[in-house]
């Protein structure tokens, strides 16, 4: 059993990564994430890895599609601004079937916005990560000991599909620091049969690409990628339920967010309120079912957020409108306090009342 | 008994360019260095956008297909995967010099251990004939009707001039395939940049001014009279920088 260490959640992230088999990072400085870059500088040249630091975001993804196309693990992370840089890579990768792991811990935007914690990248996450069809598996971490684990995990899904996976981490798991425990992961072995690797003039040419001219074959790879992405759908949608079976009413709330509302949620279950939260872990593919699920017995809903209302979305989709669902939200890197779902929660009460 | 053969490294797909453009032997020579130095198992390219967009269905080595301008960090991170790869980029000039003149010159400052064949043909080919950032001042494109009116629309980039002011820059060169004479000097500096890389010497790029009979709106001959007269005057061909030239 390996021990614990006290860590910020960027720094786990990189002995995370490692620990997967990660042996290419390529970063830009950008607040808040820069410690992940810091990290893999100091490791990376230990271990015979590559530590890069690219002239770009742009550059550094499509640092990353070549690592990724020759069939070895290779990451980036970055904050807001420069994943919107990395979106023409992100397509890209999408579009030749490449698996990445990228790391985004967002802050307030648009624009430069600022430097503080935010999750108002939930749409470009999960729905517009850049042109044409397409999706990213989106893992939203809520502790240190989680951006960990999800890292290994990306990884591995990222192969197991040849799809990107993001770390989708508000400014506040970067930064903060929790005791963690480190463990490589059990090394599972997926076969590349399409990385490049040298013809040794015993195979034909391999391709890496995402050109189609005839409409016909462009149209059959979207279809087959998307029948790829169902399965994703119906294997890999992840979330935790906390006091849920009895809820009257439910948060549904991820990263820092999450943590706020248990602390709401415990305090509104002293003053004998049934309230459970549903926490994403997966925001792509979202988890319906449990959301689903929990309409059936709760009446109310309520989405937590540091955005101006984004998962808000998914949560009425999930259940087909079938509930209202109310926001509680902060924006601009401002984090909403335990009181404030508090208060909310008590008033979706008062309506069940009414 | 065969005097003249397709290098093996060219594959039997027929090439989509047009009549009289001179990408075919740029490809030829490429295929042969390859050939040539027996790499062929270990040589992976990176296409770019532009004319030579599908050159990953010519080469019979793995390729990757790059985004537009993206090709040296792609190439960066095929390379850094495994050094022992021979790696190559094959890019046009609103792709090198344009779009991704950032990849370019921080690849060429890394002193990466890349080849790169920059296609000079002084428009963008594959849209239709606008203006590049290496159409000579005066030159009549869709973009620059009028002639590319240098006070407005600024001067054409000569990427071996700038690049040899590089550090981490190994072999710049710039040769054309107008003529005979110059196809041979080509086919060398192409050799010697492939060379340069199993040698591990950096960072090589043969700057290869190209022809565009289409959107020149000439016929082929015209288009390789128009080299000489025109773009070889503005684009003085030679090495720009070589590190390890031999002491003559």
């Amino acid at each position: 059993m390996a021990e614990k260490v006290l860590m910020k959640g960027n720094e786990a992230i990189a002995e995370a990564a490692i620990l997967a088999g990660c042996r290419h990072y390529f970063g830009y400085p950008i607040t808040p994430q820069t410690e992940v870059a810091a990290y893999m500088a100091k490791r990376m040249p230990k271990i015979g890895g590559t530590f890069l630091q690219a002239e770009s975001e742009l550059a550094a993804i499509n640092m990353v599609i070549g690592v990724a196309s020759t069939g070895k693990r290779a990451m980036t992370s970055s904050s807001s601004p420069g994943i919107s840089l990395k979106c023409e890579g992100l397509s890209y990768l999408a579009g030749c079937d490449l698996p990445a792991l990228v790391v985004n811990v967002e802050r307030g935007g648009p624009g430069l916005g600022g430097i503080q914690p935010s999750q108002s990248d939930y749409f470009q996450a999960t729905r517009g990560s850049g042109h044409g069809d397409f999706h990213m598996i989106v893992l939203a971490p809520a502790s240190v000991q989680e951006m960990a684990a999800l890292t290994m995990k990306g990884f591995d899904l990222a192969d197991k599909y040849r799809m990107t996976s993001m770390i989708l981490a508000d400014g506040t798991m970067g930064q903060m620091m929790e005791p963690v425990v480190l463990e490589a992961p059990e090394p599972v072995v997926y076969e590349k049969p399409w990385a490049l690797t040298g013809t040794d003039g015993k195979r034909p040419h391999n391709i890496v690409n995402s050109l189609y001219l005839v409409p016909e074959d462009l149209e059959r790879t979207n279809f087959a990628r998307y029948e790829r992405y169902r399965t994703v759908e119906e294997n890999e949608a992840a979330a935790e339920s906390f006091m849920t079976e009895d809820a009257d009413i439910v948060v549904v709330a991820f990263g820092i967010a999450a943590r706020v509302s248990k602390n709401a949620i415990l305090a509104a279950r002293e003053k004998g309120i049934r309230v459970g939260l549903i926490r994403p872990i997966t925001l792509w593919p979202f988890p319906k079912a449990v959301i689903a699920g929990a309409a059936s017995h709760a009446k109310r809903f309520i989405s937590v957020e540091l955005s101006m209302g984004q998962m808000i979305e998914d949560v009425r989709l999930a259940m087909d409108c079938a509930r209202p669902v109310t926001l509680v939200n902060r924006a601009g890197g401002m984090i909403p306090s335990p009181d404030e779902v508090l208060a909310a929660i008590e008033t979706a009460q008062g309506g069940l009342k009414a | 008994m065969i005097v003249f053969e397709k290098p093996k490294s060219l594959t039997d797909a027929p090439l989509h360019y047009c009549p009289g453009c001179t990408h075919g032997i740029i490809h030829r020579l490429v295929a042969e260095a390859i050939d040539e130095l027996g790499i062929e198992g270990r040589t992976i390219g990176v296409a770019s956008v532009g004319c030579s967009v599908m050159a990953y269905n010519y080469f019979t080595v793995d390729m990757v297909q790059a985004a537009h301008g993206r090709a040296p960090a792609v190439a960066t991170g095929v390379k850094r995967s495994d050094p022992s790869k021979i790696v190559f980029t094959y890019q046009g000039d609103g792709d090198l010099a344009s779009i991704g003149t950032c990849e370019t010159v921080h690849s060429a400052a890394r002193g990466e251990n890349i080849t790169i064949i920059f296609v000079n043909n002084a428009i963008y080919g594959m849209t239709g004939g606008q203006m590049a950032p290496t159409s000579l001042p005066g030159q009549v494109t869709q973009t620059s009707p009028y002639g590319r009116d240098v006070a407005t629309q600024g001067y054409p980039i000569k990427m071996c001039e700038m690049l040899s002011q590089l550090d981490g820059a190994s072999y710049l060169e710039r040769v054309a395939v107008n003529s005979v004479k110059n196809v041979k000097n080509a086919k060398r500096a192409i050799l010697r940049a492939f060379k340069n890389q199993v040698e591990g010497k950096g960072f090589s790029l043969i700057e290869v001014i190209s022809t565009c009979p289409t959107n020149w709106g000439m016929t082929p001959d015209k288009a390789l009279a128009w080299v000489e007269e025109k773009m070889i005057p503005y684009y003085p061909l030679g090495v720009y920088k070589d590190k390890y030239a031999e002491v003559k």
